[in-house]
């Protein structure tokens, strides 16, 4: 599978921050791509780069064989979905749609406006609201109208910066279902952007993890939370547990209040908390200097249990122990 | 276009400003003539020694510093009222207020809408009608009277402004906490509208020493302003002694204002 | 008790309110309220012998603005104003757009060009008397220069009053035009040319459109004015340009026919009043 985007070398320098370090992606044609990061890793400022809106202080940006990092937005065969979705409050559903349509002609060739408004429509679930202003919308439906925007111009990638996180959180995982389903009827590739983990890990086909300015990993929802690559990867993606230069899941950690004596790696804590989650239960205990173990990096562990199971209370004397198949080692 | 846009800005300012720039200049001129002819201050000689010009002077800025204190006051309470009668401000009014406190505001807005020359014939007719009754001519009290008239509703702009972004749970905090209605005014919003009553006072003050259409209707005969001595001096032509004044007066003005900003981001 | 309590805080609470704005009433009611149904009477009387204003009651004031000698002025009032006002948007529309668009440095321009209005304006129309008349500084500047032989008329007429005009009242359509143009979302021009549209098209098909509102409230706060104005004209037009805000002074002045100039002023406000509620009606709040 061929790369539709690649970033080579790319680097931007802002007057007092270095925003992106030599950053090298290839996206392959027709994936669903998520750029995950905390705020401020540049993870945006990728997004703006490839849209057009910031020029890259140095490497290239290609885009289907050509090179883009020179071309004003307009001239791109991207288009992005933004966060506040903006859309034109002075034209209905139809007008913002048919916008960049009546500049040039979209990559099939097709002059069918009307057609190609009406496809799009249905293909967002929007069919029948081509007259609504969107003041008269809901987060969702303009989400949608932005989506629909963007898509009825064919792009090669089509952008989103964080298009769920304007949602209230109920309408968050039934849009996020939406817009997988969306991708893969479409086939368009999909660069998403995000500091959500979940989201990340359940929509997309690869993620780069971002940080500070550098592509940390990349691979597989899979690849990224089993296999990370670095503790920045493996403390941001889910929690982790860190027993010296340990890292083991607290999915993946056993607590008891009896030394287990099955020849696993064993701690022994105190219970600080018990955080009931609904479908698990996180148990908070502190860890203790015992063992012979040298001094920790973190004194707090959580521990992931079924709901129902065993009672822990703050203050009780317990043993977390794992498999060292489960751990995660990263050299210092 | 990225480049046009400031050269345009450039030659926009340069309209805006060259002409009393250029009266500067030549208000230092030595000849009568509008050629160059060496630096001279005969003219601020002239302006400064010239009895009408400083008597009127003086007149307006008595009848500025009065009305300005005065709109100030009477605009920044009103506003206040207002704004605590409508609804982004305190529980809901009473039918009768706020039914008064539409017909004050629309009463603010005919008075920034009505032209000045309407306002001016009407004060004059108000007050021709009023001294049949009164044995009072017209004369600075009118004028100062009339000042106030039309300076409040810029004062009610300003002020009004400021409060939309005025947080009003902290008056609602300072009453919890034990303070009348009275005291809030005065120890919580009072401070906040501190600024823009500042520059309310400095627009009215700047719109009362410049007035002339309405002032000259209203003065009489006795009192002269400042501005009926220009527009007379105007009216005769060109006079080298007007260029001087102008530029004291710019310059003065202008000072002010940036004072006033100083003040106001400080 | 919170009942009763919030019942008094209401009470007293109107009480302040009544107290603080009772003097802008009085001063409302005594100072234009009055004035204005005085003029509104006057309008409607006679003429008296010795100036001011006698029986009996008349429309003939109002019947004589349909005079066409009055009526070439009411033309020419519109006229002048109509094009100040369009020249002030034309002029003052890309300078807003430049100062929205200019980062930190806004508050910079936004003062360069609120500065002037701070100053005289009685002293700027001045100003161009200077520049303007025949032994002024533009003709001066030209003849030494050879470019013509004969000053230039270039004072007393329309052009001049719309230069005066145009010059005095720019920065009143700069600040609605500038108000609106810095409240948009700035992610409506990057989504424009996200969308293909070049910087042209994006100024024509969205930016223009969305400051609908600003243009509307800088072409109110300009029209008005400069179709009273009577200093412009006065100074600036010399005696071939007569408007209607010199037509009225003129009425309580020299010509001492107190009820037509009421007419001709009860006309301006009334126009200045329908373009006003047209305005609000489309949600500028001053107030």
């Amino acid at each position: 599978m061929s790369a539709i985007l690649e970033l080579r070398g790319v680097s931007k320098q802002f007057a007092k921050h270095r925003a992106l370090n030599d950053v090298s992606l290839a996206v392959p044609r027709g994936a669903f791509f998520s750029l995950l990061g905390p705020s401020g890793c540049g993870k945006t400022t990728a997004l703006r780069l490839i849209a057009g809106f910031e020029t890259p202080t140095s490497g290239e940006v290609w885009l289907n064989g050509t090179r883009i990092d020179h071309l004003p937005p307009y001239r791109r065969n991207v288009n992005t979905v933004f966060q506040s979705y903006a859309l034109f409050p002075h034209l209905d559903v139809r007008g913002n749609i048919e916008f960049g349509l009546r500049r040039g002609l979209p990559k099939n060739g097709a002059r069918d406006v009307a057609g190609l408004v009406r496809r799009v429509l249905e293909q967002v679930r929007l069919a029948g609201k081509e007259s609504r202003m969107p003041s008269e919308l809901s987060g969702g439906e303009r989400q949608r109208v932005a989506l629909a925007r963007a898509l009825v111009l064919a792009p090669d990638v089509l952008l989103l910066d964080e298009p769920l996180s304007a949602l209230d959180p109920l309408l968050r995982k039934q849009v996020r279902a939406e817009l997988k389903d969306l991708q893969r009827r479409v086939g368009v590739t999909f660069l998403f952007v995000t500091h959500d983990q979940e989201e990340a890990l359940s929509l997309s086909d690869s993620i780069a993890v971002i940080n500070r300015g550098t592509v940390e990993q990349v691979g597989t929802p899979q690849e990224v939370y089993c296999r990370p690559r670095s503790r920045f990867v493996a403390d941001f993606l889910g929690a982790m547990n860190w027993f010296d230069q340990a890292g083991v899941r607290p999915e993946a950690t056993h607590i008891s209040r009896q030394r287990p004596e099955n020849g696993a790696c064993v701690r022994s804590a105190v219970v600080s908390r018990a955080i009931f989650l609904g479908s698990v239960m996180h148990i908070e205990v502190a860890l203790g200097v015992a063992d012979g173990a040298q001094e920790d990096e973190s004194h707090t562990a959580i521990v992931q249990v079924a709901p129902n199971g065993e009672c822990f209370q703050a203050g009780d004397q317990v043993h977390l122990w794992w498999n060292s198949s489960d751990e995660v080692r990263f050299p210092q | 276009m990225k480049r046009a846009l400031p050269l345009y800005a450039l030659c926009v300012y340069g309209f805006l400003h060259v002409p009393l720039v250029i009266l500067g200049i030549f208000s230092f001129n030595a000849s009568r003539f509008t050629v160059w002819q060496g630096f001279s201050l005969r003219w601020y000689q002239a302006a400064l020694s010239d009895r009408d010009l400083l008597e009127s002077s003086v007149n307006s800025l008595i009848i500025a510093a009065v009305s300005t204190v005065l709109a100030t006051a009477i605009g920044t309470l009103a506003a206040y009222a207002l704004w605590k009668g409508s609804s982004s401000a305190g529980p809901r009014p009473s039918r009768a207020l706020s039914v008064s406190g539409n017909w004050l505001s629309a009463s603010f807005y005919l008075s920034l809408v009505t032209p000045e020359i309407v306002t001016g014939v009407s004060l004059l007719a108000f007050f021709q009608w009023i001294f049949r009754f009164l044995n009072l001519r017209l004369g600075m009290h009118t004028v100062i009277l009339a000042h106030i008239a039309f300076s409040v509703a810029y004062v009610v702009i300003v002020v009004m402004a400021r409060l939309r972004t005025f947080d009003k749970t902290l008056e609602e905090a300072a009453l919890d906490l034990g303070a009348t209605e009275w005291s809030a005014f005065q120890q919580v919003t009072l401070p906040y509208l501190g600024p823009a009553i500042a520059a309310a006072a400095m627009l009215a003050f700047t719109v009362s020493i410049d007035d002339y259409v309405i002032t000259s209707l209203v003065a009489g005969v006795d009192s002269q302003t400042l501005p009926m001595v220009i527009y007379a001096l105007a009216r005769r032509g060109v006079n080298p002694m007007l260029n001087a004044v102008s530029t004291l007066i710019v310059v003065a003005l202008g000072a002010m204002v940036l004072l006033s900003e100083r003040l106001r981001s400080a | 008790m919170s009942v009763f309590r919030s019942a008094t805080r209401v009470r007293s609470m109107s009480r302040i309110r009544s107290i603080f704005a009772a003097p802008a009433a009085v001063l409302m009611i005594a100072t234009l309220i009055i004035p204005l149904v005085i003029v509104a009477a006057y309008s409607t009387l006679t003429r008296g012998a010795y100036g001011g204003v006698e029986l009996p009651w008349t429309l003939e004031n109002y019947q004589r603005l349909i005079d066409p000698l009055y009526g070439a002025i009411f033309v020419r009032s519109f006229w002048i104003a109509g094009v100040s006002t369009l020249l002030c948007i034309a002029l003052g529309f890309p300078l807003a757009l430049f100062i929205a668009r200019a980062g930190s440095r806004k508050n910079l321009y936004l003062s360069l060009v609120v500065l002037p209005f701070w100053t005289s304006f009685l002293i700027r129309t001045y100003a161009w008397m200077f520049l303007l008349r025949d032994t002024g500084l533009i003709n001066s500047v030209l003849q030494a220069a050879g470019v013509i032989h004969q000053p230039l008329p270039m004072l007393y007429n329309d052009g001049a009053v719309i230069l005066g005009l145009v010059y005095g009242y720019l920065p009143f359509a700069v600040l609605p035009l500038y108000a609106t143009l810095e409240r948009l979302d700035k992610s409506l021009f990057e989504a424009a040319a996200d969308l293909g549209a070049t910087p042209g098209s994006a100024l024509l098909r969205v930016t223009i459109p969305l400051s609908a509102p600003g243009i509307r409230a800088a072409a109110i706060l300009v029209f008005v004015p400069c179709l009273g104005t009577y200093l412009t004209s006065d100074l600036l037009g010399g005696s071939k340009t007569i408007l209607l805000g010199n037509l009225v002074q003129n009425q309580f002045t020299t010509a001492r026919d107190w009820p037509f100039g009421a007419a001709i002023s009860i006309l301006l406000l009334a126009i200045a009043m329908v373009l006003l509620l047209a305005a609000r009606r489309s949600g500028e709040e001053l107030l």
